[in-house]
């Protein structure tokens, strides 16, 4: 069973994740892997050049602007949750999408949950290994929940103020 | 007042079905309490010492006739008859059955009301001046911008999960009745130069274990700005706040750690980098929230009225009430009139079903169909004809609200404590009677003319005790109930952090303690001195010989 759940064009789909996440001091095997921002930061030029697809994953913590002029390189990035409760990657996925302009994979690893699943899809993540072993129509249930949305964020749902100004004509 | 559209109810029906299917799941047993408790909290249940707690938001303290009844009729069905009104202005439910709650939200949202974001590490339910829309002092109506950003906090997907609660205080009076001081992000709306609209913006603030008043963070952002600089704090905090130590999880520890000057660079950075005009409301939606607070229905009126004048000639009673709770309107012939849910004896801040229901019925016939709940945990009728008073105060005598003593020694602010809070350490509603007690007598209070009482019955100070200027914080000590007292804070704009008086005190003992530290008020006190400024000028000295001599 495929543990990762992408999200495309507003469906979601089981699929195999054909990255190998490598740790530090592990050797890199062929085909394309995911590293951590400082083995990319070492490594990435080298790896990429061995002609496979490079990702990196991002530590909650860790400064997502110091990738800023390699995204065009990076197939995915993945932000870690180490806890639900820890909402640090929001940002990152955000200004990952919306002042990087990343259009790569954003990937949600570590505590991932259901419940988490609308927030994710509106800052950005299309990609998604679940820590609850929800499936795909679950995922998609979630973020159809709700039909309207207050703010603008990574997604493209037009926010209620937007929405009404459409509906009222406005007289100049 | 701010009536909800479809997209609004669409929201609130949206947020029920998903609580719904998940209580479902709860009940059934297919998850459990550890699965269900952030669910629930996001919804505003807490699972307190007897019962679950509901605690539904009146956004920015604002309620009609309608929001009002339903609230008494919630809690006549489905609790024990009475409510209790929070520092935040929400409105707590104590004894609820967890399968009725999404019933309970159900009926809510037929009025616009909900529990949305009244727990859990989000941008909570935001407060404002009580005064707003009535106040003669005021550069713009809060309100506005506070509607603005209750739907930009709404859900919002990157500030769901942020390292600690987040609470927003806003007022556009240059005197502060919001407390902005003491929370996370205090806003206060002025005119700059040029006479355009511009907060000034404080962040930082906060009670606690670790009191701090929030310092100015930006002198004046002009108006339109508001939700995009907010992203920008929200974004530093989101990112940097301490998430590994929930005692230093607020925002305020990281000003603090920064320096204020230092967090300000980091906000302006963030946000000189965003896109504002995709955050920031367009004119038009802003023009949108603003017609609908405007208050319709005032009549002109000569600035006295004779009726109000005679009944205060005729009744010393309601001339006391008239002095204490009833202050001017920015239109002439108009007073707002505050209710006090202090009646000595009674718990502070609770309202029965019938109490919230006679209030419903004032607003509607006397005050433009508006309420306000006071973060001194009081009701205001904003809007009420200098004529009508004497007819609204008769009519809250029957219920037991016309007790004349707001800012008075027994108008005291006092947490849920030990009676119903699971974190608490020592109760706050029997200290709290056993003071307004002693103060019953309206002629003994209003010769002490204001003080200020704010008891928490633990650190979290959700009974501000910290800016009291007798401040009572319980305390245990080897399982009993202890009382730490302070004096001279003030969340207003003397805003300043008491002083520890001396060591903590037995419950029997406060009452008494008080009263002592009033009779050295009393004989201390120069002309036009309040309780706090003859504090300020004698310091602690004379207060705590009077509290702890006999002790010695």
């Amino acid at each position: 069973m495929p543990k990762l759940i992408r999200w495309r064009n507003g469906r979601a789909t089981a699929t195999d994740d054909r990255f190998t996440l490598l740790a530090d001091d592990e050797a890199a095997p062929a085909g394309d892997v995911i590293v951590s921002l400082a083995r990319f930061h070492a490594e990435g030029e080298r790896l990429r050049g061995e002609g496979r697809a490079v990702g990196v994953r991002v530590a909650a913590g860790e400064a997502i602007e110091s990738l800023a002029y390699d995204l065009p390189e990076i197939a995915v990035v993945a932000l870690e949750f180490p806890k639900f409760k820890d909402g640090r990657a929001y940002s990152a996925a955000r200004l990952l999408r919306e002042r990087f302009g990343f259009a790569g994979e954003v990937r949600a690893v570590g505590d991932v949950l259901l419940e988490q699943a609308p927030f994710m899809i509106r800052c950005g993540f299309d990609a998604f290994e679940p820590a609850d072993g929800t499936r795909p129509d679950q995922w998609a249930a979630a973020a159809r929940r709700y039909r309207h949305v207050y703010q603008r964020a990574a997604d493209n749902r037009q926010p209620a103020f937007a929405l009404r100004r459409a509906m009222v004509p406005v007289a100049s | 007042m701010y009536l909800y559209d479809d997209i609004d109810q669409a929201m609130l029906a949206d947020r029920v079905a998903e609580f719904r299917a998940q209580c479902a799941r709860r009940l059934a047993g297919e998850i459990t309490e550890e699965q269900f408790k952030p669910v629930r909290l996001m919804n505003g249940l807490y699972l307190q010492l007897h019962a679950y707690m509901l605690r539904v938001a009146i956004p920015y303290g604002t309620l009609d006739s309608a929001k009002l009844r339903k609230l008494a009729h919630v809690a006549r069905t489905y609790d024990r008859g009475y409510g209790h009104f929070t520092t935040r202005t929400n409105l707590q439910l104590h004894w609820i059955k967890l399968k009725d709650a999404p019933d309970i939200l159900d009926d809510l949202a037929t009025v616009g009301l909900h529990a949305i974001q009244t727990s859990g590490n989000c941008i909570r339910n935001l407060t404002a001046d009580p005064h707003a829309g009535a106040t003669a002092d005021e550069v713009d109506d809060p309100r506005i911008w506070a509607e603005a950003v209750r739907q930009w906090s709404t859900f919002h997907p990157e500030f769901s999960f942020l390292p600690r609660k987040f609470k927003i205080a806003v007022t556009g009076a240059p005197v502060d009745r919001a407390a902005i001081r003491i929370y996370d992000i205090g806003l206060r709306l002025g005119r700059d130069a040029a006479g355009a609209l511009a907060f000034e913006v404080r962040a930082g603030g906060g009670l606690g274990r670790t009191p701090y008043l929030g310092p100015v963070i930006r002198r004046e952002l002009p108006a339109r700005h508001l939700l995009s600089y907010l992203q920008a704090i929200l974004r530093v905090f989101n990112r940097h706040g301490r998430r590994d130590n929930l005692w230093k999880a607020r925002i305020k520890v990281l000003v603090a750690n920064l320096g204020a000057e230092e967090f300000a660079r980091q906000v302006e950075e963030e946000w000189d980098k965003t896109d504002k005009a995709a955050v920031d409301l367009p004119d038009t939606e802003l023009a949108r929230i603003r017609g609908q607070f405007q208050s319709r229905g005032f009549q002109t009126l000569p600035a006295r009225s004779a009726a109000f004048d005679a009944a205060r000639a005729a009744d010393p009673a309601f001339a006391r009430f008239a002095r204490r709770n009833v202050l001017p309107h920015k239109v002439a012939g108009h007073a707002l009139v505050n209710i006090s849910l202090k009646a000595p004896g009674e718990t502070p801040g609770d309202a029965s079903s019938e109490q919230m229901d006679v209030v419903a019925d004032l607003a509607e016939r006397y005050s433009l169909d508006e309420v306000r709940v006071t973060y001194e945990q009081n009701l205001l009728l904003p809007h009420v004809k200098l004529d009508d008073v004497p007819a609204v105060w008769a009519e809250l005598s029957q219920v037991g609200l016309a007790t004349a003593n707001i800012g008075l020694v027994s108008d005291i602010i006092a947490c849920p404590g030990l009676d119903y809070c699971a974190l608490a350490n020592a109760r706050a509603i029997p200290i709290a009677q056993a003071i307004a007690r002693r103060f019953a007598e309206p002629e003994t209070a209003e010769r002490v003319g204001e003080l200020k009482i704010k008891i928490s019955g633990c650190i979290n100070a959700c009974g501000h005790h910290h800016v009291g200027h007798i401040g009572i914080l319980g305390v245990d000590k080897k399982g009993e109930e202890f009382y730490q007292l302070s004096l001279g804070g003030s969340g207003e704009d003397d805003a300043s952090l008491g002083q520890i008086l001396g060591p903590a005190l037995s419950a029997d003992r406060v009452a008494p303690a008080v009263d002592q530290m009033v009779d050295v008020y009393l004989a201390e006190r120069r002309e036009g001195e309040r309780f706090i400024d003859t504090f300020r000028r004698t310091g602690l000295a004379p207060f705590k010989e009077a509290v702890y001599a006999e002790a010695d």
